[in-house]
């Protein structure tokens, strides 16, 4: 094994803003599930209705990669998921898009397991100390399913972590990984199928987990050279009460430094999770602290890291601490149901509109579409979107002189707005209107993450990667950016007055 | 500067069919009741008509792409059929291609004929629009009254109104309307509103309620059109002329440069400076006797009150307010209801709007009749605040 460093450079983490209320959750489902009572506490994280793996991974990968919108130092992107939208369309290639990587960045979607999003870290750090990449982003993101009223509904959360792994400048340093592999179906979920079928949870935990985690574990420390005194930060996506604490114990590792899997905050992020913990802990760590971050799926995956003296300078903008921060509880039930799709309910005329996608146009226009790229003149120097042949400023219709010029970062605010209860929405009223930026440029978007009263003239909003529209006919989605409040600016903006 | 349109051409006939729930007729009924209504009126008969444009925007329900459909509906003697389209103002458009096609001597008499037959879509308002490939990637998902409705937010913003005077302005905007059109019997809607019911009423996209949102209607309104040599050789007498055609159309300046402030219509104001300096008219506040503007919502005809340079910029709520634009106000406007309340059948408007100024100047237009006008204006607008098309008219009496 060569004996270069590697290991984490930076991270980020998402959490959607929405949180529904288990107790909401359980007293509507009351009649039929009273078992349900028992898990009534806390929130889980609930994606908005145009959140999904992929866009909630591009949010934890942005906050990773900081405000700058340079990426070019990335040259390759793994992205993990066991709910990517896509199954034969390169996920992490929409991820590339959308983070405007450059296009020799080579990228791979990590799927099949709960573990994916381990998996696809080690194999990221791997590549990057084989040398084959210099600096590998690791982008995971979840948006879990689960039947109504089942206890899944409650467990699940939706989220997503982000890590660059790098050689250089390091955060944290990769000390060891380690793998099991077996075929034990805990639960499973066809290619076709909507939702997983379980086991026996005594099964599981007894015979899967408590057995076949510990060796991967006990392998990534003895590959680290290190004992499980030693851990001081333990991440183990885990719902069984206590099961971390026995793995933890199996291996040696102080049960006392098993973190907290964020379950009444946040909810299991399934394959997401192991990093979201991972990234929770680099929040809270000091230098020289040894985090071990395993998973269970089909066998376990465990990495070892050691904090440096870096890490407290690192931390994103927004991270786990920040997103788990930034809540709205959400008691409304049915808006859980009608936003993952679990009732058929009456959209009206106005949603027969045939969203089909023009790939040819998608294709043509991807820098503008999935990486809100518009232009900037050259001479003028004016900035527009979308970039156009010739340039919009007035008196001044300069020919082919702009250069792509990237709006995703930049801060923004409202000029014009309505909330509209005529048009088809997911969550009506549609809120829209015109968007100026900080350096020129003005786009005519959607506005999301509000409500009735949020948004008025002057309101301060950063842009997020969305689902713009559902092609329900052919399964195709449409991601596009939106406008949201951004609540940190505002908040400052009033503490000025 | 071309030397313009004024008074070489005349409207010697015009006809306008009952607006509505017509789910009596089809398009080809509606352009049928028109263009008999026009004919009768003009005195002439088809075969001396040299060429017509047609104009429809909403073209999948019942009508078409081509010039047939009026052709076909009317039994033309296989003239020249021209169909145009340019969003809500598609009416104007149509009356431009006849006008032109008289003014440049390439016609003797042309007629314009415009159509909607919304009511055969199955939608509550505007049935949703296919707007491209690329456009529904990026742009929400919005509707009409969402698109306009984002002037009252910039409204507010630029001129500090606050929300609540701002929605009482437009309330009465939408009042007087209503009481317009309750005198009109080919009115969609004829009946009169308070403006505690307008204040009342359901949201549609904040903050236009139903009533600050116009209806949509069944219609279809026809022109014939000459030159006054000719309409006087025809027997014609005060002839009624056009003064001015003007359309200004976004080039992206207001979606793409960061000047326009979303408050108003930049294209308005270009389209009404040129047809004031067409119209050789000075003062328009003074001497336009009455005007039918594109109220499709009535922030929207707010907003035109500054826009055409009759209201001081920002106090235009003001002049609303205060009755100015009342029938029996300053400039009185919408004075057949608008398109609030006779209705919005998308080909037809701008040419509805004409049919007023006609009936008035000839003073044909009966309890709703004003005194002595001189000046007539029509604007007729399409698209959406940020991205339109905006056609400014002025007919007059012969010589003013």
């Amino acid at each position: 094994m060569s004996e270069t460093r590697v290991g984490l450079s930076a991270w980020g983490a998402y959490a959607p803003r929405l949180r529904l209320s288990r107790k909401a959750a359980a007293q509507a489902n009351a009649w039929i599930a009273p078992g349900l009572a028992g898990k009534a506490k806390g929130e889980r994280a609930m994606a908005n209705w145009d959140e999904d793996a992929l866009t909630m991974a591009v949010e934890a990968a942005r906050d990773a990669l900081g405000p700058d919108d340079d990426r070019s130092h990335v040259d390759a992107l793994y992205f993990a998921s066991s709910t990517a939208p896509f199954s034969d369309r390169l996920n992490a290639g929409v991820v590339s898009a959308a983070l405007t990587l450059e296009p020799a960045t080579a990228s791979a979607d990590v799927t099949g397991s709960q573990r994916a999003g381990l998996t696809a870290l080690a194999q990221a750090l791997n590549a990057v100390r084989a040398g084959g990449s210099r600096n590998a982003l690791v982008a995971a993101g979840e948006h879990r399913r689960a039947r109504a009223a089942s206890t899944q509904e409650l467990d699940f959360g939706d989220g997503a972590a982000a890590f660059v792994v790098s050689g250089d400048d390091l955060a944290a340093e990769f000390l060891g990984h380690g793998a099991v592999t077996a075929d034990f179906i805990d639960h499973f979920r066809g290619a076709d199928a909507e939702f997983d079928y379980y086991w026996e949870e005594r099964w599981i935990r007894d015979e899967g987990i408590i057995k076949l985690v510990p060796p991967a574990i006990k392998a990534a420390l003895q590959a680290a050279g290190i004992t499980g005194d030693q851990v001081t930060h333990f991440c183990f996506p885990c719902t069984f009460a206590g099961l971390a604490g026995n793995v933890a114990k199996a291996c040696g590792i102080a049960p006392e430094v098993v973190r907290d899997n964020l379950a009444a905050q946040m909810g299991e992020a399934g394959s997401a999770h192991g990093l979201v913990l991972l990234a929770h802990a680099l929040e809270q760590a000091k230098a020289g602290d040894v985090i071990v971050a395993a998973q269970f799926g089909q066998g376990a995956e465990a990495l070892v890291f050691r904090v440096t003296d870096k890490a407290s300078s690192r931390r994103p903008a927004r991270g786990v601490t920040g997103s788990l921060a930034d809540r709205k509880e959400e008691t409304n039930y049915l808006k859980f149901l009608f936003f993952n799709g679990l009732v058929d309910w009456d959209k009206g005329m106005r949603a027969e509109k045939d969203n089909k996608t023009a790939l040819t146009t998608l294709y043509r226009n991807s820098d503008m579409i999935l990486g809100l790229v518009g232009g900037r003149c050259t001479e003028t120097g004016v900035v527009q979107f979308p970039r156009t042949r010739i340039s919009v400023a007035p008196n001044k219709p300069t020919v082919d002189t702009q250069e792509p010029y990237k709006f995703a970062e930049r801060k923004a605010e409202v000029l014009t707005w309505s909330a509209d209860y005529l048009t088809f929405a997911m969550a009506p009223p549609n809120h829209y209107g015109t968007i100026v930026f900080e350096g020129g440029g003005r786009i005519f978007m959607d506005i999301t993450d509000v409500e009735p009263g949020d948004v008025d003239a002057g309101l301060p909003v950063k842009m997020v990667f969305r689902v713009k529209e559902l092609d329900e006919r052919r399964g195709f989605k449409r991601y596009f950016w939106k406008a949201t409040p951004d609540r940190s600016r505002a908040a400052k903006a009033v503490a000025a007055e | 500067m071309a030397s313009g349109i004024r008074d070489k051409v005349a409207v010697i006939g015009m006809g306008c069919s009952k607006f509505g729930e017509r789910w009596d007729a089809g398009p080809d009924d509606l352009m049928v009741e028109a263009y008999l209504e026009a004919m009768g009126d003009a005195g002439v008969e088809p075969t001396q008509l040299d060429a017509a444009w047609f104009s429809t925007h909403v073209d999948e329900f019942g009508t078409g792409k081509g010039g047939t459909p009026l052709s076909i509906a009317l039994r033309l003697p296989n003239i020249a059929v021209t169909r145009v389209e340019n969003f809500c103002a598609s009416g104007s458009e149509a009356f431009r291609g006849a006008v032109y096609a008289v003014a440049a001597g390439a016609a003797d008499i042309a007629l314009a004929v415009g159509v909607e037959k919304l009511k055969d879509t199955g939608y509550g308002g505007l049935p949703v629009a296919n707007a491209g490939t690329l456009i529904p990637q990026t742009a929400p998902n919005g509707s009409a009254p969402g698109n306009f409705a984002q002037l009252a937010s910039a409204y507010r913003a630029k001129h500090g109104v606050s929300k609540e005077d701002l929605k009482r302005a437009i309330a009465h905007v939408s009042v007087k309307s209503h009481a317009n059109g309750a005198k009109n019997r080919k009115a969609h809607l004829q009946k009169a509103v308070t403006e505690e019911q307008v204040l009342n009423a359901p949201m549609i996209a904040e903050p236009l309620g139903l009533f600050d949102c116009c209806g949509v209607s069944d219609g279809a309104a026809a022109a014939i059109v000459t030159t006054p040599e000719i309409a006087r050789s025809l027997g014609k007498t005060d002839l009624v002329t056009v003064k001015a055609l003007q359309l200004s159309v976004s080039n992206g300046y207001e979606s793409q440069f960061n000047a326009w402030d979303g408050s108003y219509f930049h294209t308005a104001r270009i389209a009404a400076k040129k047809a004031y300096r067409e119209a050789g008219i000075e003062n328009p506040r003074k001497q336009i006797s009455m005007m039918e503007v594109h109220d499709c919502f009535s922030i929207t005809e707010l907003v035109t009150m500054e826009d055409l340079f009759i209201s001081e910029e920002g106090k235009g709520w003001r002049d609303v307010m205060d009755g100015f634009y009342d029938a029996d106000g300053g400039v009185p406007c919408q004075i057949d209801g608008g398109l609030k309340c006779f209705g919005h059948p998308i080909g037809a408007s701008g040419l509805r709007m004409l049919y007023e100024m006609y009936l008035q100047l000839q003073g044909r237009a009966g309890e709703r009749q004003l005194a002595n006008p001189v000046f007539g204006m029509t604007h007729n607008l399409g698209g959406s605040p940020s991205t339109n098309v905006c056609s400014v008219a002025i007919v007059g009496r012969e010589g003013a």
